[in-house]
């Protein structure tokens, strides 16, 4: 398998040299390389969910059914519910053209211009922890699916370091934070101790601590000292107004100090992976585990700093929510972040930036289907619908090159991200 | 050569014991010798604060009787003696284990300890009260049933050559579409009937993404589990919320067996269930004789352990993993079914709660063997039962903590019984025809 035959019939007029530019830019629009099936499978999940508007739109399905009278108004229909749809999904989580004009006309309202903006960085700062997290993960090899009790873990050692000591601001909130990160780091060791010394694999042992850790957040919660004194439901107290993250601009714009946060430490994972020895070590033990040995990388060892950091990563993600905007713990929280970690992980290619942006994209959809809610009624679960269809492709990219009638990359089209219980 | 390789403790050297899969567990001396420390650990804790703290003259009585047993006097157990006898008897067990100079036979002391561990602490529980022995282990076989299912599946699908981690999913789906069925029609075998292809459609998603598409096995399990999840709580929103009728489905109905249910203890346990814990039992013996009895056992296991040998005779590789996850996705979409109507009826919100990881948990235990996984499958549903049994009790431990008990009770089977394991050859490993 060699990639000479794409190349062949167009560089026939130079002898040795290469093709023209822009023949291999256009070969490389057409091939199913991840860059191509990424923005495949978020465009076609993007179609589905079109779709998916103008079925269960009962004005559409009613234009349709008088297609034969008014043909125009059914096709302008079909399309203009889906563009609003969308519409309201960016004007909710990015920018509104309508406000904006308004707030140049009338020189006041600019926050209600930003808050759109700033909301979605607000729901992408735990997405992004968490997934760098999971990514980094994938890289070598381990397969975290703890994120959601590595959240828990970092967000209860996180909250009683904010309520329980009194601090000035500039050394109460790193203890915040990094209590966040050596909570998280605990409970991601213990799936990487128990993988390297005792070959327990992680899925099942990180998905059983998500339930023990939910447990563990309910015994917490049903007393002193996190109980919220005079309560018998199962709430925290408040974290001290010194270990909340510091607004960016201005109180009304909820976007914070977290944000920056997620941002450096998704620099600092990719200078990890990219430039130090430790991270070099993680990516071989990832792609070949034998080779990794060979070389004298010790497996457990690598296994072990993996999973502590992804949960470091995971922690900080439940601290950064925490201190960022909730200021309290209550039953079930953490949610689905860890499982949308994992999709942004996905997502991102397990590259650190790219989780960056698959993070502001699910926060988008997150931010933008709540406004398309109030705006059109569409109920929010569409966007989840969307969310969920993008990683059914980006995990089999074999079916978007059938699709889109990719040509094959030649590298193999099977990629797999985990290993089988034996890895 | 063969000299310096064990002199790499950490390589997965193909170790001769275990050279098939299901072959003897091998299990190392140290982790023997970790065995016996814990038993020695346990010993203790019954000793003390379940035996010496109790004020004497306490009793426990355990009821023996259930409805269709012949009588049997209750057992009355004065609680410091009996838990000071058993931790002695556990602390004895500890020590044979840490003195044996082989491995074999290991865990069968093992798990004598941890029975004489679980007497203990349910008599440490019925302290000055009445425990109602018979009814905690006819409740441990209803809840070990969806993960006997869960494991039979899990063992179809690897035995094949593919992880099934969708079996929570299969789980979710089954109850739910079993609940509405069986709601709707009153007709518990359709709902049953409904259940399994509801996991038959899951199965058949598993397999058309992984197999046709070559998509990693364990994220697009992953990923089913989430959708199920999330369609199964859209549903029960939608649907059941405004329609409560549809989700109060009738249950099997308990058949209890002539003669053997008058047998004292294990009658009511074992021979007056229902039918769906019956056909878990019918099934583990049907599993088992089909993989390692006949011709389509051979096939599958083969396709599992060496994909490419199996092609090369003729056998096709694709098509045997296909109806294998379907019929896995059946199977657990079955053990969905006995959550709602194969118990207590009603569906509610992620209700598999972990089960269908427990059960893949129980299926490493058993080395892919229908029968090995059954013990641990019984630990799992005995500690899910003990749990709700104890909460009746009003016992003064908190619930949540109490909840954690039977994952954290996976987390210690999967890594410290387990040891080495060697999964099928080719499980989780894609085929692609050359």
């Amino acid at each position: 398998m060699t990639t000479e035959p794409l190349a062949a019939p167009a560089g026939g007029g130079t002898a040795a040299g290469a093709p023209p530019l822009h023949r291999r830019l256009l070969g490389r629009l057409v091939e199913a390389n991840p860059a191509v099936v990424t923005v495949l499978s978020v465009f076609t999940a993007l179609v589905f969910g079109g779709v998916l508007i103008d079925v269960t739109s009962t004005t559409v399905l009613h234009a349709w059914s008088a297609i034969g009278s008014h043909p125009g108004t059914a096709l302008s229909l079909t399309v203009t519910t889906v563009t609003d749809a969308y519409g309201a999904i960016l004007s909710g989580s990015i920018l509104s053209p309508s406000v904006l004009g308004h707030a140049i006309s009338s020189g006041s309202g600019w926050t209600q211009v930003f808050n759109p903006i700033s909301e979605t960085c607000v729901a992408a700062t735990p997405l992004i922890l968490a997934g760098v997290g999971v990514a980094i993960g994938f890289r070598t090899g381990v397969f975290n699916i703890g994120a959601q009790g590595q959240v828990i873990a970092g967000s209860i050692v996180a909250l009683y370091v904010g309520f329980a000591v009194h601090l000035p601001i500039w050394i109460h909130l790193p203890l915040v934070v990094l209590g966040g990160a050596a909570g998280g780091a605990a409970a991601g060791l213990i799936p990487g101790i128990l993988k390297a010394r005792t070959g327990a694999h992680e899925v099942i042992v990180t998905i059983m601590l998500n339930y023990v850790f939910l447990n563990l957040l309910n015994y917490v919660l049903g007393g002193p000292p996190f109980q919220l004194p005079g309560q018998t439901n199962e709430i925290s107290q408040k974290m001290l107004p010194t270990a909340r993250m510091p607004h960016l601009f201005g109180s009304t714009l909820r976007v914070n100090l977290g944000f920056v946060i997620a941002i450096a430490m998704a620099a600092l994972g990719s200078w990890f992976m990219n430039r130090t020895t430790l991270g070099f070590s993680f990516k071989v033990t990832g792609a070949n585990p034998d080779a990794a040995r060979t070389a004298g990388m010790s497996h457990a060892k690598v296994t072990i700093v993996a999973f502590a950091i992804s949960g470091m990563l995971a922690g900080m993600a439940g601290m950064a929510t925490l201190s960022g905007t909730n200021f309290f713990l209550s039953s079930g929280y953490g949610g689905t972040l860890g499982f949308n970690a994992i999709t942004v992980a996905l997502l991102g290619r397990n590259k650190p930036w790219g989780v960056v942006w698959a993070s502001l994209l699910f926060a988008m959809l997150d931010v933008g289907g709540a406004a398309m809610q109030v705006r059109t009624g569409i109920t929010l679960d569409l966007t989840s619908v969307i969310q969920a269809t993008i990683i059914f492709f980006i995990a089999t990219p074999m079916l978007v090159r059938e699709i889109y009638r990719l040509r094959s990359t030649g590298q193999g089209a099977l990629q797999l991200f985990t290993k089988g219980w034996s890895g | 050569m063969t000299v310096a390789a064990s002199n790499l403790p950490a390589a997965p050297s193909p170790d001769p014991q275990a050279a098939t899969s299901g072959g003897r567990r091998y299990v190392s001396l140290r982790r023997v010798r970790g065995l016996g420390v814990s038993l020695v650990l346990l010993a203790v804790v019954m000793a003390l604060p379940f035996g010496w703290n109790v004020p004497s003259g306490l009793t426990a009585t355990f009821t023996m009787t259930a409805p269709p047993s012949v009588t049997v006097p209750d057992l009355v157990q004065p609680v410091r003696p009996v838990s000071i006898g058993l931790a002695v008897a556990c602390a004895l067990l500890g020590i044979a284990l840490l003195a044996r100079r082989r491995a074999r036979g290991s865990y069968l002391i093992f798990s004598l300890g941890t029975v004489l561990f679980l007497w203990s602490f349910l008599v440490w529980v019925g302290r000055g009260t009445q425990l109602n022995f018979v009814s905690l282990l006819a409740e441990t076989v209803i809840y070990s049933t969806p993960i006997i299912y869960g494991s039979l599946s899990g063992i179809l699908c690897e035995r094949a050559g593919v992880i099934n981690i969708a079996i929570e999913g299969q789980f979710l789906a089954g109850a739910f579409l079993a609940s509405m069925v069986a709601s709707a029609s009153g007709n518990v075998w359709l709902g049953a009937l409904c259940g399994a292809a509801a996991g038959a459609a899951f199965g058949w998603l598993l397999a058309f993404l992984a197999l046709r598409y070559g998509a990693d096995q364990i994220i697009v399990g992953i990923l089913i589990d989430a959708f199920a999840l999330g369609l199964t709580n859209f549903l029960l929103q939608e649907i059941f919320t405004n329609h409560p009728g549809l989700n109060s489905p009738p249950v099997f109905p308990s058949l209890a067996i002539p003669l053997l249910s008058k047998i004292p203890l294990l009658g009511p346990v074992l021979f007056d269930q229902n039918a769906i814990v019956y056909g878990a039992a019918v099934l583990l013996v049907v599993v088992h004789l089909a993989l390692f009895r006949t011709r389509w056992g051979l096939r599958v296991r083969a396709v599992g352990e060496h994909p490419k040998a199996a092609s090369t005779v003729g056998i096709h590789v694709a098509s045997v993993r296909y109806r294998n996850v379907v019929l896995g996705g059946v199977v657990a979409g079955l053990g969905g079914a006995a959550f709602t109507i194969g118990s207590y009826g009603q569906f509610t919100s992620n209700m598999a709660a972990g089960l269908g990881f427990v059960a893949l948990a129980a299926m490493i235990f058993g080395r892919w063997r229908p029968f090995g996984g059954l013990g641990a499958a019984l630990l799992f549903g005995f500690s899910i039962s003990l749990v709700s049994f104890i909460g009746v009790l009003g016992v003064d431990i908190p619930s949540p903590l109490l909840a954690m008990a039977p994952y954290l009770i996976t987390i210690a089977v999967v890594a410290g019984l387990v040891g080495r394991v060697r999964p099928p050859g080719a499980d989780g490993v894609p085929y692609e025809r050359e």
